[in-house]
């Protein structure tokens, strides 16, 4: 990798944001590449940084300890979501096991008029939205199609065609443009939007289409992709012969690659690109690099196309092993804090099962209602022949 | 090919080899349709066999997918692009319906797009959305195109062999919960492709029907004769060109019809069927050409999909009505 690669990029403006360190230390494409930023290395040694160091220094001790509670129960809550899948409650569940700190960390970089756009994949940025879990179990058990107002804590409901999102996400942020809340210097008012998609999706015409948008536009958009390394069967080479953060070049504004298994790097580098967005920088390309540690969803079968010795390898990387013994070593959580969230686990994982199970099917006709705002006279007519059809069956009974 | 008992999917396999040996032009192009064989298992081993320039793990777009499929088969190949699951052909809509469907009729016939557009379609399997859909009136609508469903094991090992073998592009439905479904599949496609076929013959009513809903109304033919009804099931297998013959021969021999297909009833193959029927043969109708389909709405969460999917007790229901009359 030459120098050149990880020279600053430079917006539209000619606004230098996301340097990348120089003295990065050297590392190995398949761990991410020299130009990888990372603020704690698996063995949760804190790695300094000359300009992500003073965003990890504003977060206090105890915003630092709800990141690892933020981790710990976004894992509780998939397992239990797994779980419910195998014992037949949910009809599919795309896990997250392993990408909990790209997700906590992005999501908790956002303030609460930023916007995300997820895919279907984003249940810990929906935590950290403080949407509540059991209403992504909706869609999963087959009772609704979305199941939450997403304009209520700004997070847009999950997209199951591939890229689709981060048009959405781009037409959004030109809203907010329009709408002047850019720029302002108003904390409360300035907006950024996030789009969150895998490596596979970037093949995705869409996806490119977002980028061309939000580039000519200087929209506020950070794009947020996972790369998990695989898109079901299919490795990142099958998908793009350049590495994915590089893409935001040719679109004319930065791209970064972060540790995705790295929740502090992570929060740093989406804060950054965040508040490049809603100070009028534009957009930024943040690459989480990570890994989808289970199955692409509960009707795969992994072990059909990758070897287990890849599993194994970034097992060591895992996000929450190496939080918490930072944590530990800095002396800032202790062991009583750590059994305190194992407990709040527990009791996460008890009320998403009940609540779950507790969900009721939908009453069949609710089927009509929705299709249109205005009254449309073939589905009322449909409705209304679907309620006598079933009527006649409670008369003969 | 000696009579075997094979699932449709495994047809389906056996088919695409079966062409793939015969002729070195066909290749598969899809998303993990290498190692892993396709989500559906259809293309499973042929990477293996057939190489990977044969058996190509596309990049995560349909309309690359789509695009370059046509950019190949102008270059002499024959492409049989998989797309995953019904609600994802969208993203490659306009490649097909703007550029494969016409340039047969733009270049004056000088080109060809033998391409094989290979669709698992249909609801039942307890999906998430975008998953269940029918969408082949979009297609059939679509001048240009062939469209075709197979609905048992025998069809889809002859009709795949057929389609890759049209100098036409072929949009080839599978019915996707009826993939694991055993069958003999015989020597040799009974009939041409865009032939129907009839699966079981009756005189009281005839039942129109194709990919997954066959089945059902083989069932519901099957019940009715319990009651001394005589139903007559046809197999369109082919929507664009419909067999207007086959549908007509049948109506005029029972004066009576329904169509089921589980996509929305509202401008969907039923009502061409229909409206074919009333201007072909009038005069020997007893009774309005019904449709038994899906509703006018978007595919309903699965948990209510048996109510949206038509069932034995619809057509069942649509029988009665029709022999009120
Ligand atoms: C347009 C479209 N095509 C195909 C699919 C089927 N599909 C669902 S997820 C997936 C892989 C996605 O991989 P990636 O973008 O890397 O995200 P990940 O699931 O790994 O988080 C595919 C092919 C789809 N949902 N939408």
């Amino acid at each position: 990798m030459s120098d050149s690669d990880v020279a600053p990029l430079e917006t539209a403006y000619g606004v230098q944001h996301h340097v990348t360190r120089a003295d990065a230390p050297e590392r190995p494409a398949h761990e991410g590449g020299p130009e990888m930023v990372q603020l704690l290395t698996p063995e949760g040694e804190r790695v300094p940084h000359a300009e992500l160091d003073a965003i990890v220094d504003e977060l206090s001790d105890e915003a630092l300890r709800g990141l690892y509670r933020d981790l710990v129960l976004v894992r509780r809550f998939d397992a239990e979501a797994t779980a419910l899948q195998r014992q037949g409650e949910l009809g599919l569940w795309a896990s997250l096991l392993g990408q909990e700190a790209a997700q906590v960390g992005s999501g908790r970089a956002m303030r609460r008029q930023d916007y995300a756009f997820p895919t279907y994949r984003e249940h810990g940025v929906a935590w950290c939205r403080g949407v509540d879990p059991v209403n992504l179990l909706g869609m999963f058990r087959g009772v609704n199609h979305g199941g939450w107002d997403p304009n209520e804590k700004n997070f847009h409901l999950y997209t199951i065609i591939i890229g689709a999102q981060t048009l959405h996400a781009t037409g959004y942020a030109m809203g907010v443009q329009r709408d002047g809340d850019v720029g302002t210097g108003d904390e409360q008012r300035d907006t950024a939007v996030i789009a969150y998609f895998g490596d596979g999706a970037t093949s995705q015409g869409d996806v490119s289409e977002a980028l061309v948008f939000a580039g000519v536009n200087n929209s506020p958009v950070v794009f947020f992709c996972q790369n998990n390394q695989w898109a079901i069967s299919e490795p990142n080479e099958k998908q793009s012969r350049a590495p994915l953060w590089h893409r935001a070049r040719g679109f004319g504004f930065p791209g970064i690659r972060v540790d995705g298994n790295d929740v502090l790097a992570v929060y740093a580098v989406t804060k950054q690109a965040l508040d490049a967005a809603r100070t009028g920088q534009g957009p930024t390309f943040v690459e989480a690099f990570t890994y989808r540690m289970g199955a692409h969803t509960t009707s795969d079968d992994p072990t059909k196309y990758r070897v287990s010795a890849e599993v194994e390898v970034w097992k060591h990387r895992d996000p929450i092993e190496r939080y918490k013994r930072w944590l530990l070593t800095t002396e800032r959580a202790d062991a009583g804090f750590f059994d305190a969230v194992e407990a709040e686990a527990d009791e996460l994982g008890t009320s998403v099962r009940e609540r779950c199970l507790a969900m009721p099917d939908p009453d069949a006709s609710s089927m009509f209602d929705h299709v249109y705002a205005d009254p449309h006279p073939v589905t009322a007519r449909e409705k209304a022949a679907f309620e006598a059809y079933h009527a006649s069956f409670e008369e003969v009974r | 090919m000696a009579a075997t008992t094979l699932t449709l999917a495994k047809g389906i396999t056996s088919g695409l080899r079966a062409a793939m040996e015969r002729d070195p032009k066909v290749v598969l192009m899809g998303e993990d349709i290498g190692k892993l064989g396709g989500v559906f298992r259809v293309t499973e081993g042929l990477q293996k066999d057939f190489g990977e320039d044969r058996v190509i793990d596309t990049p995560l777009a349909e309309a690359g997918i789509l695009g370059t499929a046509i950019g190949m088969a102008l270059r002499g190949y024959r492409p049989v692009v998989e797309i995953q699951f019904d609600g994802f052909v969208y993203p490659a809509f306009d490649h097909i319906v703007s550029q494969v469907a016409k340039l047969r009729a733009r270049s004056l016939g000088y080109v060809s797009m033998p391409l094989v557009i290979r669709i698992p379609f249909g609801g039942g399997i307890g999906a998430v959305e975008h998953h269940s859909e029918s969408n082949e009136a979009y297609f059939a609508h679509t001048a240009g195109l062939r469209v075709v469903a197979c609905s048992n094991p025998h069809d889809a090992h002859w009709m795949i062999q057929q389609a890759i073998a049209s100098d036409d592009p072929v949009v080839f439905y599978e019915p996707k919960r009826r993939y694991w479904d055993k069958g003999e599949v015989g020597d040799g496609p009974d009939g041409a492709l865009g032939t129907a076929r009839v699966l079981r013959e009756g005189t009281d009513v005839s039942l129109f029907a194709y990919g997954p809903m066959v089945k059902t109304c083989l069932q519901a033919a099957e019940a009715a004769q319990e009651e001394g009804r005589s139903l007559e099931v046809v197999d369109l297998r082919s929507l664009s060109p419909l067999d207007g013959e086959a549908v007509l021969a049948s109506v005029r021999k029972t004066g009576r019809a329904v169509v089921v297909h589980e996509a929305s009833t509202f401008l969907g193959l039923g009502a061409e069927i229909s409206a074919m029927v009333t201007e072909e043969a009038f005069h020997h109708l007893e009774a309005p050409v019904l449709r038994v389909g899906g509703y006018n709405v978007p595919y309903p969460p699965s948990r209510v999909e048996e109510e949206f999917l038509p069932d034995l007790d619809r057509v069942l229901d649509a029988v009665d009505r029709s022999l009120a009359y």
